[in-house]
């Protein structure tokens, strides 16, 4: 990397709960606790961990969507909107919010199933999409702009007049890809959209996500559970668990040297052709969020546990260019 | 030899669309694979390819337009309700939707203990359900009294197997008991399967997508594509080397967890799926990288190469000669 990429998202000491009042007694998870993370133009950076970890919560505030009960408690998250600007966007009013969505910063959903209308023909979808981002197109500049997407697309024709239930679970993730790159945004965030569909079928999905970021030269931030797909578009990785991200770096950085425990678990759980050694899942169970362990949060898991672990969380330390990672076992007394 | 499930020339067809539009699929063409004791069978494709119709007609939910499945020597029909006392059992794809979500998870234990005449009294009971979650790893202790959204999606799967595991089982159809699981925790589901098959002598039909976790699980493997079997062989011979082009591009495209074996080459998707099961020549024809004229008006048949079971025109030559 020859030349310092620019900053297009930052967030500072991020900190989003949901506060439950159950009873008179409040619960407290502590979904995205701590985060802080920089997000360059022209990249795909993938977020991994396991269900339960946080990852659609930090996906929910990084697209600045935070309603109760998730609340943001602390810290800030940038955008940095017409190239030089930092924008604080939590300080946003809700119209100046909803201008933002969409056109600078879309979202993939996971459930494909739920998000087109299922009593109405794609292209009333797409009307209704465009009709309330771009003010003053006649219907027929809206259908010639959205065939225009589904030519480059390599989506069937007669797409728009189908409705949504004709579709495959594959065609309807794609055509919500293309819903959400439809006003060419600068951040797309995609939350697990491959997970549930068919190895066939997710990689036409991955490869679409890959025309589209060729094209448009924007940001993917792609949140998936699976190693395998990050391996493939990733360039770079943010591990979390239990609601911070513990390990950080290029792909080549995290699949050549993992040096948390739990990325090295994540990684060697897959299994590999050719191999039918025993390989074991992650021990145990993810933590709850609202009552984590005290020290590291993953330290009840952790093989190589030193009494450390149970009393402070580590800060990060950097064991090479842009490679983080927050474990005690990782960079002696080079923390903080 | 030994059979412990067999199933020959199943076929089951659906209708759709009204009288005008009617058209019929045939999700399971002629399907025809057996099952030996304490094996791992498992039969993959995409979504929509029939595995799950043919683990449906196993079961007995659905009635085979035709065909036979024979179980332990016998015959069985779908009026007979053989099922529950010949022992197979079922595992579902989603936990979450397994177990009601306003119930406490133990009471469907006790539930099919209690039906089934498992146990005479609660203290046998506990101890029975007790000793089945020790096999997939959990204590009675620490499930007792508690709701499906308490458990992680990996635990709630391991308490399904446990609940199928209650009638001492020969055969469980586990129908994608992976894809909604993490694939952190997708492991210990897996090593579970080998547990009972090696321990208890379980036969496992293992239904996925997901070739990765069927290459190191199971013995042998079935791919099946729009209704048909493309590909039958152990694992080594059809996943190391695959001969028919589908079962190739499903090798190519698990992704790799290895930044250096990234996908080059591009893929097209197949439009739609009712064109597929339609086609009148190899339902492969469309997408083929290799195909030949023959192949869009005949059907193959089914050939075998090395024992491995390969319905492709690619091959027909070889067993000519």
């Amino acid at each position: 990397m020859a030349e310092k990429k620019r900053t297009i998202l930052r967030t500072d000491k991020l900190k989003a709960f949901y506060i439950l009042e159950m009873q008179g007694t409040q619960k407290i998870i502590k979904a995205v606790n701590d985060v802080d993370m920089e997000i360059y133009e022209n990249e795909i950076y993938g977020i991994a961990g396991e269900s339960g970890c946080g990852k659609t919560t930090l996906l929910k505030a990084l697209f600045n969507d935070i309603v109760p009960p998730l609340r943001l408690v602390s810290g800030k998250i940038y955008y940095c909107i017409n190239w030089d600007k930092e924008v604080d966007v939590t300080t946003l009013s809700p119209e100046e919010k909803r201008q933002l969505r969409m056109e600078y910063i879309s979202y993939i959903p996971q459930g494909s199933m739920s998000v087109l209308n299922p009593v109405l023909k794609l292209k009333e979808t797409y009307k209704d999409f465009i009709g309330s981002h771009l003010s003053g197109q006649s219907q027929e500049e809206i259908f010639e702009l959205a065939r225009k997407q589904i030519r480059v697309l390599g989506l069937p024709k007669n797409i728009l007049d189908v409705y949504p239930h004709q579709l495959s679970g594959g065609m309807r993730q794609r055509v919500t890809i293309a819903l959400a790159s439809l006003l060419k945004p600068r951040i797309m965030i995609g939350d697990e959209p491959t997970t549930a569909l068919d190895v066939v079928v997710q990689r036409g999905v991955i490869q679409m996500l890959k025309m589209i970021q060729e094209n448009l030269k924007n940001t993917i931030i792609l949140v998936t559970h699976d190693m395998g797909v990050h391996a493939n578009i990733a360039d770079r990785i943010g591990i979390m668990y239990a609601g911070k991200i513990v390990e950080e770096g290029s792909t080549e950085q995290i699949f050549g040297q993992p040096l948390h425990p739990y990325t090295q678990f994540l990684i060697n759980s897959l299994p590999k052709f050719g191999d039918k050694n025993m390989r074991s899942s992650v021990p145990g169970n993810p933590p709850s969020m609202a009552d984590l362990p005290a020290g590291c949060p993953f330290h009840p898991r952790c093989p190589h546990v030193k009494e450390i672990c149970r009393q402070e969380m580590p800060d990060f330390c950097y064991p090479d260019e842009n490679h983080r990672v927050a474990c005690w076992l990782v960079g002696e007394g080079k923390h903080g | 030899m030994d059979k412990l499930l067999e199933v020959n020339e199943l076929t089951k067809r659906y209708s759709q669309g009204n009288v005008l539009t009617r058209v019929t699929l045939t999700a399971a063409d002629h399907v025809s694979f057996y099952i030996k004791p304490a094996e791992i069978f498992t039969l993959a494709g995409e979504s929509g390819c029939g595995k799950t119709t043919t683990a449906k007609v196993v079961l007995g939910f659905e009635e085979a337009t035709s065909g036979t499945i024979i179980h332990n020597g016998k015959l069985q029909t779908r009026k007979e309700k053989v099922w529950i006392t010949e022992g197979v059992q079922a595992i579902f794809q989603d936990p979450f939707s397994t177990f009601n979500p306003l119930r406490t998870v133990d009471r469907y234990f006790f539930e099919t203990v209690q039906n089934l005449i498992l146990a005479v009294s609660k203290q046998q009971a506990i101890e029975l359900i007790d000793r089945k979650l020790q096999a997939v790893g959990l204590s009675y202790e620490e499930f007792a009294g508690k709701y499906p959204s308490e458990f992680s999606g990996g635990q709630l799967q391991r308490i399904s197997i446990a609940r199928a595991l209650l009638t001492n089982p020969t055969l469980l159809i586990a129908d994608e008991p992976v894809s909604m699981v993490d694939a952190s925790l997708r492991m210990s589901i897996v090593n579970l399967f080998k547990k009972l098959r090696d321990e208890l002598g379980v036969s496992i039909l293992y239904i996925t997508h997901d070739l990765a976790t069927a290459y190191y699980v199971s013995d042998r493997i079935a791919i099946m594509f729009r209704g048909n079997i493309v590909e039958m062989g152990t694992v080594e011979q059809v996943l190391m080397n695959p001969r028919h082009p589908y079962s190739k591009l499903l090798r190519e495209s698990i992704p790799q967890a290895d930044p250096k074996k990234r996908w080059t080459t591009e893929i097209t998707l197949s439009e739609l799926e009712q064109e597929e099961y339609l086609r009148r020549g190899c339902k492969f024809a469309g997408r083929c990288p290799d195909v030949m004229e023959i192949c869009k008006g005949v059907a193959p048949a089914d050939i075998y190469v090395d024992d491995v079971l390969v319905k492709c025109h690619k091959y027909s030559s070889t067993q000519e000669i």
